[in-house]
């Protein structure tokens, strides 16, 4: 019996929700008394693949041919290797959720997804997941002898339980389904759904060419820009930095709201952040409901400000 | 060309939500029910595709007799007919299965679904579709060209977007970007009238196979009162954050 982890990689590397997830499955191992083992996809070096045994994975098969966006051989070799395993854990990324549901329907077993709890009754399967958009917690009981879990980043802390860890490497090529034909990254930008804090901004910023302020102070708090439909809609930032209903769902430890009003399918994106800072010249703004810290005022003097202080606390 | 488009009937977002039975159902007294509104851009991909090429579009919900009038929806907004699968949809695996079972007898060159639902946020059903039927599968789908048999697609990534090529039969989760919000369609009169002549088959179900079980429902806790800061006083708000919080 073991915990089989997905270990998800960018460019040859691990990320802090790589190790989320293999904490998160060590935890369940111990819960229920078994080893945690671990599936990565991709070429990546020897070094890179131990940090996994920080992390109490005592066992990786490392496939240096698979891309994980190849989600059938993914889904194949993954299960594979779950023959003997009571759980699947994933990371809720892009790429789990198009392996995940796959081995799922493979083994026959129950998908959980956004789980928020540790195992409950380790007697069964029940778990504890977010619903309507992180307005309700619902908890749930699976009924299949295996259960595939997805974690969202920043949800559970990253704990280390150093173990010997043995790597077996597999440079079999597989035949994918579809060829990718190019792919466009900001690799040096920290990626929206795994920042631990978010700077995020709407129409209070009264143009594109105002977004300065908020990158800057972005870049002091290592966090990620995001911004409101509005602002995507009308062409001001991209799609891809538009938090919300249809567009993404953020959970950082800190989300900070400037110029945005609140709407609900705002809100329903964002709900999940441990703390949010709303600025907002309106008193009436709907974010300051939903906030922990709000200040009424107009970004333009106040981010300013935020950024100088932070400055004098980083020196 | 034969186009699938498979629809979830949601709350919309601005609803309250409550339960009941102990917290163990939720109350869908007073809820208004809306297309996912992530199937709203595939389906309106899919009418379009017809509309440029030509193509059948067959919109598939899964749901008891109350999800009707979404399914209408659809009708009205383009789709050519509907199917309805009779089923409270209790799970992913038993939703995939029950779709799965329809294209096996009914089969399709373009599934599109969305890449979640806005209520559970899963996003499990067209993955476990693929796997069920042996399908190539992109999720998060925003940008589809089909060219004859050739698909373009471009898929989000984790600060990013891939470029993929594959070719017909497929299926894909979609979101903004297969059609710009402002391409959404609102069903005019005579799409809602002829809707209304448009098929509806009903297919029944015989013991799905449901692997989870919802046990009870509960709301997070009530967020304390917003801490106010003046404009003057940012330090305050950043030693807040610090020691307070110890966010940053």
């Amino acid at each position: 019996m073991s915990i089989l982890v997905y270990a998800e990689s960018w460019e040859g590397k691990f990320k802090k929700s790589t190790f989320e997830a293999a904490s998160y499955a060590n935890q369940l191992a111990k819960d229920l008394n078994t080893d945690t083992i671990a599936v990565s996809l991709g070429n990546i070096d020897e070094s890179e693949l131990l940090k996994l045994g920080e992390y109490g994975v005592s066992k990786i098969f490392s496939y240096s041919n698979i891309t994980k966006s190849d989600n059938k051989n993914s889904s194949i070799v993954l299960a594979n290797h779950a023959k003997e395993s009571k759980a699947i854990i994933f990371s809720n990324t892009f790429s789990a959720k198009m392996i995940a549901p796959r081995l799922s329907a493979k083994l026959k077993a129950g998908l959980l997804s956004n789980v928020i709890s540790k195992i409950l009754n380790s007697n069964n399967f029940t778990f504890q997941r977010q619903a309507f958009s992180s307005k309700a917690v619902e908890t749930v009981t699976v009924n299949t002898e295996k259960v595939i879990i997805t974690v969202s980043p920043n949800a559970f802390e990253v704990k280390t339980n150093p173990t010997n860890c043995e790597i077996t490497t597999n440079d079999e090529n597989f035949e994918n389904q579809f060829s990718i034909i190019g792919s466009e990254t900001n690799s040096g930008k920290i990626s929206l759904s795994e920042a631990e804090i978010v700077i995020s901004a709407g129409r209070g910023l009264k143009g594109p060419e105002n977004w300065g302020m908020i990158e800057e102070l972005a870049e002091l708090l290592n966090a990620a820009t995001a911004c409101s439909k509005p602002v995507s809609d009308i062409g001001w930032r991209p799609h891809s930095e538009h938090v919300g209903q249809t567009g993404k769902a953020v959970a950082p430890n800190l989300y900070v709201a400037v110029g945005i009003s609140g709407a609900i399918q705002h809100l329903a994106g964002v709900n999940s952040s441990k703390v949010m800072v709303a600025i907002n010249t309106d008193p009436e703004a709907a974010f300051f409901k939903a906030a922990d810290y709000g200040v009424i005022g107009d970004a333009f003097d106040v981010v300013p400000k935020l950024i100088e202080e932070i400055k004098k606390i980083k020196n | 060309m034969n186009i699938l488009v498979c629809i979830s009937s949601v709350p919309d977002t601005t609803s309250k939500i409550n339960f009941t039975e102990n917290n163990s159902k939720f109350d869908d007294n007073g809820i208004q029910f809306v297309i996912n509104p992530y199937d709203e851009f595939g389906l309106t991909k899919a009418v379009m595709l017809k509309e440029k090429n030509g193509a059948k579009v067959t919109a598939i919900i899964v749901g008891e007799s109350s999800v009707e009038p979404v399914i209408r929806k659809a009708l009205a907004i383009g789709a050519d007919e509907a199917v309805r699968i009779n089923m409270k949809p209790l799970d992913s695996y038993s939703t995939a299965k029950e779709i799965s079972n329809y294209v096996n007898e009914n089969p399709f060159d373009l599934i599109i679904a969305g890449k979640e639902s806005s209520d559970y946020n899963g996003g499990a059903v067209p993955g476990m579709i693929a796997d069920m039927l042996d399908l190539p599968f992109a999720n998060a789908c925003n940008g589809l060209e089909i060219d004859g048999n050739e698909v373009t697609l471009n898929r989000e990534i984790d600060g990013g977007i891939e470029k993929i090529k594959s070719s017909l039969p497929i299926i894909i989760g979609g979101q903004k970007g297969l059609v710009e919000e402002s391409e959404l369609r609102i069903p005019n009169m005579r799409g809602i009238m002829t809707a209304r002549s448009k098929p509806l088959n009903i297919i029944e179900v015989n013991n799905p196979t449901i692997m989870s079980e919802s046990i009870q429902f509960e709301k997070p806790a009530e967020k304390g009162e917003c801490k106010m800061v003046s404009s003057d006083n940012i330090d305050q708000l950043v030693n807040m954050l610090q020691n307070e919080a110890k966010v940053i």
